[in-house]
């Protein structure tokens, strides 16, 4: 078991490193987490919708509640025009969804605690709004940094801080998807640390031990409400975000 | 006589209690409604009920849209800075608007402000 709490995020290769144009490519424990992610949601939804049954049996039933899920959220924030971006959004719901989940079984890797794929994740819904917007909305779209009602001699500063807010966005949706993940599973590895250094103490430090176990043990409680929370949170950001997109002008 | 007439007194005091009783309970419940109503209503914004699931993620999320304001308004300065060469003014006139746009961020995101583009609010009312 290891006491350092910050080795649980080290990447490792798992295939031989290839050059290509300067890059180091390989295959690493990351990536392979990633594709774990893809082929547990796949598998988990093709086999969920395999039978098609008018009364859903029990894998049904979640592929149907999940679906239901997020389509409601998609629509009360960004619209029934927001579903078409409906596939994207529960793609991304999903990933994270699961990342956040299989992370907190022991000995396993969190891909979210790597701020690499937050900020990968969330520039990606940027970019998306963005474009979206200008192939929309044309030159529209800028009404987004123009609220209405606002003197004319005060505009520029306005403008400019409605500007720096929306560039911010890819910043702070990245950033709370990541930390979170990372301080939960830090928090958790020093309690798990606590317990193995106390019991290494002979019979009073096992009693000892048992102070952070029962902690370890709310903690995790806590973290899958977290990784569940965190997820839709990303996702109805999205949501919001992809509104802006659709309805730029108020 | 005077047994028969505390009985009666006796069954008056419960049902004005009954009554009473009855009556505040219809008051609670109409209270719950109404708040159960304007729950639901707000929750419209989707993002509320994120937030409030949690004060943890409450507190956590206002706290990173600051931050991120802050850093966007610094990286921004230094940028034009290190691109116009002109010292410490792009840094100066960016991190302060950077922290406008943070606290209008929280603002925002807490709800204070009924936002004209973060808001989901607003989204709701125009589809319904």
């Amino acid at each position: 078991m290891q006491i350092n709490p910050i080795e649980q995020f080290e990447i490792h290769n798992l295939s031989p490193v290839l050059h290509v144009g300067g890059h180091e490519i390989a295959f690493t424990n990351s990536a392979a987490y990633m594709l774990t992610i893809v082929l547990v949601v796949s598998a988990l939804f093709i086999g969920a919708t395999a039978r098609r049954a008018v009364i859903p049996g029990r894998l049904q039933s979640v592929a149907e509640m999940t679906y239901e899920f997020v389509a409601n959220t998609l629509r009360s924030s960004a619209g029934n025009e927001g579903m078409k971006f409906f596939p994207f959004v529960f793609t991304l719901f999903m990933f994270v969804l699961f990342a956040n989940l299989i992370g907190l079984i022991p000995y396993s890797f969190t891909v979210t605690s790597q701020l690499i794929i937050t900020v990968a994740l969330a520039f990606t819904v940027f970019f998306i709004v963005v474009g979206y917007g200008f192939w929309r909305h044309g030159f529209h779209f800028l009404n987004l940094f123009v609220p209405k009602g606002v003197p004319i001699y005060i505009l520029p500063v306005i403008v400019a801080i409605e500007i720096l807010s929306f560039l911010s966005r890819p910043i702070s949706h990245s950033v709370r998807l990541f930390a979170n993940m990372l301080a939960g599973h830090i928090t958790l590895q020093v309690f798990a640390g606590f317990v193995i250094m106390l019991a290494g103490w002979g019979v009073i430090g096992w009693f000892g031990a048992a102070l952070p176990l029962i902690m370890v043990v709310l903690l995790t409680a806590l973290e899958v409400l977290v990784a569940v929370l965190q997820a839709y949170v990303f996702a109805i950001l999205t949501c919001i975000y992809l509104n802006d997109a659709i309805h730029p002008g108020h | 006589m005077s047994d028969d007439a505390r009985g009666q007194h006796g069954d008056d005091g419960n049902a004005r209690t009954d009554e009473a009783a009855l009556s505040a309970r219809l008051k609670r419940l109409s209270e719950r409604l109404a708040r159960d109503q304007a729950g639901r209503a707000s929750d419209g914004a989707g993002e509320d009920r994120a937030t409030t699931a949690s004060g943890y993620a409450r507190g956590f999320r206002l706290s990173s849209e600051l931050v991120a304001g802050v850093l966007v308004g610094g990286g921004i300065g230094w940028l034009i800075d290190h691109w116009l060469g002109i010292a410490p003014w792009g840094l100066i006139v960016f991190l302060l608007l950077g922290f406008a746009a943070g606290v209008l961020n929280v603002m925002r995101s807490a709800g204070v402000v009924p936002g004209n583009s973060l808001d989901g609010g607003a989204a709701k009312d125009r589809n319904s």
